[in-house]
């Protein structure tokens, strides 16, 4: 096994080290550091400098190895981004299916080269429009999605055999999934040319986002049955984008981000794998990630190169899978949205450009850019432009892209990349000892871990031991409002309007044989996709849809951890 | 006799699942001394009021990210004058714009706290304006 470098070159590199650290000690009497501890956002200690002896014990060929190769530290395209740039891939919904239509349009017509939805409470949580826990909710988060009518309206005049759309939605992944089918059907479009993705990622909502409705259980068995689903009928789908991002905002570390994220997708491989018999080889390669890229550059560097030598790893050792592509962990970004700051929100842009460059140095298939409003409100339609050409600058302007994993080799960043998966593997551990992360979830593990993280940067930031600039240090007094984005008031009133007609109109018979049709499928294991893909044709209401997973497998409540 | 202990409820109304700020609190609460109930997400103004009444708390924190706090503070306010509970003192926090604020003073939102506000601005403003039910 050969290691990283030669004898002579680890000898003389400890030899400059020692000399080196005289000199500091004796210049740190002279001027003393700001401050004792320097560390990452997730308060990860960094050492002042880092040398060749720190990954001395690393395998060239083992560790790092040549983009396109086992372990993928270096990505998974030989070609790089020369074949082409990442997907600018911009979340996106607001108001009526109307409004977020036209918003649609707009960004490919600026550019934009993939869409991504963002819908509003009510339709994340499986509710309608008319509900009472809707009130209020209408359209302000994303766009309100009730029926396949609203669908249509939403995928007006979008190719959908050309453009990829990521759907962000959780509980009621099956049901928004199958308008996406409906709609495609309607458009002559067969289910085998549409791709895209759906979130469809429930561990993470009951370990930090918080959108559930089925305890964890049902819930995973209903995302294996759109993976089932997916594999044997719609192969260009995506049907999980298990996500980091969610956990990372609620406050963890990047260390548990990269951790927890993995753990859940070893969760779902393995219920894929008991429940419906699948090969893993079948359907390992449409298995998708999200990861945030917070304000902590290299942190975030190291944290996307070690997800993918983990994930490899876990797939071909773990799992046994023999094809390549189930190897590989593909992943979108997104900038974090919790370093972002209300005052001087113009600052925010360059968070952003930051936190994007981040992303692609870290090797991600996309990205969505946060708008510098999105503190405050859903983006207006200029923040979402400069944020969609800061993607755009980054790609034909800096010439980051024209090398593949430009900083690997570097010291610092390949002994980043080695600690925080090691790390990341004693989480993995601890949680497979728990008995996989269903039984975690139920200890409140990761909930707490995440809430620890979280009170611990709070209290950093108000004891001024770390920065965000215009809170905490560097702070104006006189601020001025900028515009933002308000939602109507008469949305919600036209959206209850147009789902009263929808059901007026529809034919409700045919309704309840659907929907009976899903309760019996729910109760007997059989895929639900099916059921699901007629009911939404019909016309059935998405809470209607859900109020039969609540019926038959119960709904779960908050437990409040703190 | 010893000196009622101060009963704060944190809440999370509506469909919002952003519960970073509102754990947070809960904690510094805890922490500064305070006895905490915490709702969880999910909880409708209706859910909300009677948890505040039958606890017997004197403040109640609730904290909105979706956009949706024009419709669901103001209701938990309505909500805990009906009860006969309008001595329980309302604040509420979140993603709020500024041209909302007045709006929500007028509704009886007591104070409002949004992104950058201090754990200790806020326990200073309990402090100084709380005064415990009789």
């Amino acid at each position: 096994m050969g290691s990283y470098f030669s004898e002579e070159t680890v000898n003389k590199s400890e030899e400059l080290t020692k000399k080196w650290e005289d000199e500091v000690a004796h210049a740190t009497v002279q001027s003393p550091d700001q401050k004792p501890r320097w560390s990452t956002v997730s308060d990860l200690e960094i050492k002042r400098l880092y040398t060749p002896e720190d990954i001395k014990e690393m395998d060239f060929a083992r560790d790092i190895g040549a983009p396109g190769e086992f372990p993928y530290l270096r990505g998974n395209q030989p070609t790089g981004y020369r074949g082409r740039y990442w997907t600018f891939r911009m979340f996106s919904g607001m108001g009526s299916a109307a409004d977020t239509n036209a918003r649609w349009h707009m960004l490919l017509r600026e550019g934009q080269t993939g869409l991504s939805t963002a819908f509003d409470f009510p339709t994340l949580m499986g509710y309608d429009t008319d509900s009472p826990n809707s009130r209020g909710e209408c359209g302000r988060c994303g766009v309100a999605i009730d029926t396949l009518d609203d669908f249509l309206t939403l995928v007006d005049k979008i190719p959908l055999d050309k453009v990829t759309t990521s759907m962000t939605i959780n509980p009621p992944a099956s049901v928004l999934w199958a308008m996406y089918c409906a709609a495609a059907d309607k458009k002559g479009v067969p289910l085998s040319r549409i791709g895209g993705t759906i979130q469809n990622d429930m561990l993470k909502e009951f370990i930090a986002q918080k959108t559930f409705m089925c305890p964890p259980e049902p819930s995973v068995r209903i995302i294996s049955d759109t993976v089932e689903f997916g594999t044997k009928y719609v192969p260009k789908w995506n049907t999980i984008s298990i996500s980091g991002y969610h956990i990372r905002e609620a406050g963890s570390t990047a260390v548990q981000e990269l951790a927890f994220t993995l753990r859940d997708g070893i969760e779902y491989v393995e219920d894929v794998i008991n429940r419906k018999g699948l090969d893993v080889d079948s359907f390992a390669p449409r298995l998708s990630f999200f990861f945030n890229s917070h304000i902590d550059f290299f942190e975030e560097i190291c944290k996307m190169r070690a997800a993918r030598r983990i994930w490899a790893h876990v797939m071909k050792e773990r799992f046994h899978a023999k094809n390549p592509r189930s190897w590989w962990l593909r992943f979108h970004t997104q900038t974090a949205g919790c370093s972002l700051t209300a005052q001087q929100p113009y600052n925010n842009v360059v968070r952003t450009a930051i936190e994007a460059l981040a992303g692609v140095l870290g090797g991600t298939q996309s990205l969505h850019t946060n708008s510098l409003d999105e503190v405050l409100a859903l983006p207006s339609e200029h923040s979402v432009q400069i944020a969609l050409r800061t993607q755009q600058i980054i790609a034909e302007e800096t010439g980051v892209a024209n090398t593949i994993d430009p900083l690997a080799g570097s010291w610092f960043i390949e002994s980043l990349t080695n600690k925080m998966e090691e790390e990341a593997w004693k989480y993995i551990q601890k949680i497979d000892d728990m008995g996989g992360m269903i039984a975690a979830i139920d200890k409140g593990f990761p909930q707490l871990e995440i809430a620890d993280a979280a009170y611990r940067f709070q209290q950093q930031i108000d004891h001024n031991e770390k920065v965000m600039v215009g809170v905490n240090k560097y702070v104006t007094s006189e601020e001025q409002p900028i515009p933002i984005l308000q939602i109507d008031e008469k949305v919600e009133k036209e959206q209850l309007k147009r789902l009263a007609e929808v059901k007026r109109r529809r034919d409700s018979r045919a309704v309840s044989v659907d929907l009976a049709n899903l309760k019996n499928a729910c109760k007997s294991g059989d895929n639900v996709m099916p059921h699901c893909i007629q009911a939404v044709k019909d016309m059935a209401t998405l809470q209607e849809i859900c109020d039969v997973y609540r019926e038959v497998f119960g709904e779960y409540r908050d437990p409040g951890l703190f | 006799m010893a000196e009622k202990r101060i009963r704060i409820m944190v809440a999370k109304p509506g469909l919002d699942g952003h519960d970073r700020g509102a754990r947070i609190l809960a904690r510094a609460f805890r922490d500064a001394g305070y006895e905490v109930i915490y709702t969880g997400c999910h909880q409708t103004p209706e859910q909300i009021a009677s948890a505040a009444v039958q606890e017997d708390v004197d403040l109640v924190g609730l904290s909105c990210l979706s956009g949706a706090h024009g419709y669901l503070f103001p209701r938990v306010v309505e909500l805990l004058k009906e009860k006969g509970a309008d001595d329980i003192t309302v604040i509420g926090g979140g993603i709020i714009p500024d041209q909302d604020f007045q709006k929500l003073y007028d509704a009886g939102i007591k104070e409002i706290f949004t992104p950058g506000a201090t754990l200790d601005s806020i326990l200073d403003w309990i402090k100084n304006n709380l005064k415990p039910r009789d």
